[in-house]
């Protein structure tokens, strides 16, 4: 099997500050990936590096994409970027507000990516953003309504609703579980772990909460200022972490 | 030289003279060198942007600013001009700017659409259909239709160039799903030659038909925004909508009281305090011409 995607020594500063440093790993199709550390130790650097929304300093980052094959993203031109991160790509962010419309319905909200591609018929707009709020476990009855009315955890499953419309096959979340309560996140896991495995999806999963990346993911990276300390099966990383810096992160769950 | 003591705006010049304190149409030279650049490039790229250095005119900005400035950078001594507001031919934002023109250009003014060389519109197209040779300038306030949905000009260029049209869908949808129908009566966004989506102004969705393959010069300027754009003669233009929701006219079901028309867009007139009210023509000239042809 191929990787559908694949990194190659991604580095970034930002002037001398070190964001993140020779990072390299590759994603196969159905692999969920999480990417855990402390805050500042360059996760999110190396998420909006990979997904498009930084320059990398050096490295490449190649996409298996539908019509070319792999592709290297960083070289593509801006149109082509950003259609694939309307179609093959999805990105769900940590607050639900930075990846919705708050002013825009439910509908709409999940609407917009299948008008962006060319949906011009109304009624299959409709149906389809229905079909995707029930699978997001929302009332289909609430489609008219704002997110601005919806609760966090109701926000959250719209967002990733959002995001999947158009059948993505490699997605980005970044904490997505952050902000809510336990009982919310626990719900929110089980669904994405259902979809993830329904849809045989590719995420890149980057997260400070190691419960996250025990339940949803198979592999799992550590990072360290800005570099990647351990990587291995999650299960085995998190069980038997060999790294100074893994094992003090693993001992830090609290019990309850 | 006028008496300075006197500032009353009220004075014209004698007929085909125009006041010698301001050069000819107002703005100085450059200024309108600059402008038709401007011009020449929206009409080289039909429904594109073109950013302008807009200049203060002695008006506020939302009273015509940049379509001043446009029919100043267009006007040549031979011109006859006519200036609309909403159809009308005699409310204040026409009245004023026709008698701006009178004063600083010396020009001939009109009312009748047909014998008019350059039209300033606020807001309407006349109902006499258009001819080559004829200039409409459009006085426009947000020239950005997506700017109620993407507050930021950065992104809404990169969409533009791009060609990343979905979220007017968007706006659309928002409408059937809280009405019932594509409830945008004005401003209704268009695609031009299948590139741009362009606002056509806020006038009323009645007359969006009208500007597809029109013959004459279509020119809008944003003063306040500084921006212009422009559509040549016989430029396709589309009015957006959705396959099982297509686009439609809108018009108050009724006819004219005055002329009797019954295919014209308009206005609705509160005759008293007990709810009698009349629908008449908005083109004030295109009712008065109807009125007179049939008392001949």
């Amino acid at each position: 099997m191929n990787p559908i995607f694949s990194v190659r020594d991604i580095t970034k500063f930002y002037g001398n500050q070190k964001g993140c440093e020779g990072v390299s790993f590759d994603l196969y199709p159905g692999e969920v990936l999480g990417i855990v550390g402390e805050s500042g130790s360059g996760k999110s650097t190396l998420l909006n590096v990979i997904s498009g929304q930084l320059e990398p300093d050096q490295g490449d980052v190649l996409f298996d994409t539908r019509h070319a094959g792999m592709v290297s993203t960083t070289a593509m031109a801006e149109p082509e970027r950003r259609m694939l991160a309307r179609t093959d790509w999805a990105y769900v962010h940590q607050n639900p507000r930075d990846g919705l419309r708050m002013a825009v319905s439910a509908g709409g909200n999940i609407g917009e990516r299948l008008m962006n591609i060319g949906a011009r018929h109304y009624g299959d707009i409709r149906e389809t953003a229905s079909g995707w709020m029930g699978r997001v476990e929302l009332d289909t009855g609430r489609i008219d309504d704002r997110p601005s009315t919806f609760s966090g955890g109701m926000q959250q499953r719209l967002q990733i609703a959002r995001n999947l419309v158009t059948g993505p096959r490699l997605i980005f979340m970044d904490e997505p579980t952050g902000g809510l309560d336990l009982s919310v996140q626990a719900r929110l896991l089980d669904l994405l772990r259902n979809l993830v495995r329904e849809l045989g999806l590719a995420v890149i999963i980057v997260t400070h909460d190691l419960a996250v990346v025990r339940m949803l993911a198979h592999r799992v990276m550590v990072m360290q200022r800005g570099q990647v300390v351990e990587s291995g099966l999650a299960d085995q990383v998190l069980d038997d972490p060999q790294h100074p810096y893994s094992q003090l992160l693993v001992s830090s769950i609290l019990q309850v | 030289m006028t008496d300075p003591s006197d500032t009353s705006l009220g004075d014209t010049p004698p007929e085909g003279t125009h006041d010698q304190d301001y050069n000819f149409a107002y703005l100085d030279e450059q200024t309108k060198r600059m402008i038709r650049r401007a011009l020449l490039k929206g009409l080289a790229i039909p429904g594109y942007q073109v950013p302008f250095a807009s200049r203060e005119m002695p008006m506020p900005y939302g009273w015509g600013t940049g379509g001043v400035q446009v029919t100043s950078a267009c006007l040549v001594p031979d011109d006859c001009i006519k200036v609309i507001d909403q159809g009308a031919d005699d409310t204040t934002n026409a009245v004023s700017i026709r008698k701006f023109f009178e004063r600083t250009a010396g020009v001939r003014t009109t009312e009748k659409t047909g014998e008019a060389s350059l039209i300033q519109t606020r807001h309407r197209i006349p109902e006499t259909p258009l001819e080559e040779g004829q200039i409409l300038v459009y006085q426009v306030p947000i020239p950005e239709p997506l700017r109620f949905l993407e507050p930021r000009e950065t992104e809404t260029r990169k969409m533009h160039a791009l060609e990343e049209y979905g979220l007017m869908h968007v706006k659309l949808y928002e409408d059937i799903s809280s009405h019932g129908h594509i409830s945008t009566a004005y401003a209704y966004p268009v695609s031009v030659e299948e590139r741009y989506v362009m606002d056509p102004s806020p006038i009323p969705k009645f007359d969006n038909p009208k500007m597809h393959q029109c013959p004459a010069v279509q020119l809008f300027g944003a003063g306040r925004e500084q921006r212009i754009y422009a559509l040549p003669p016989y430029t396709d233009v589309v009015s957006l909508d959705f396959e099982d929701h297509p686009f439609t006219r809108l018009r108050n079901d009724g006819v004219c009281g005055l002329c009797g028309a019954d295919d014209t867009y308009l206005d609705e007139v509160i005759m008293d305090d007990e709810g009698t009210r009349m629908f008449v023509c908005s083109d004030t000239d295109y009712c008065a011409t109807r009125i007179e042809e049939a008392a001949e």
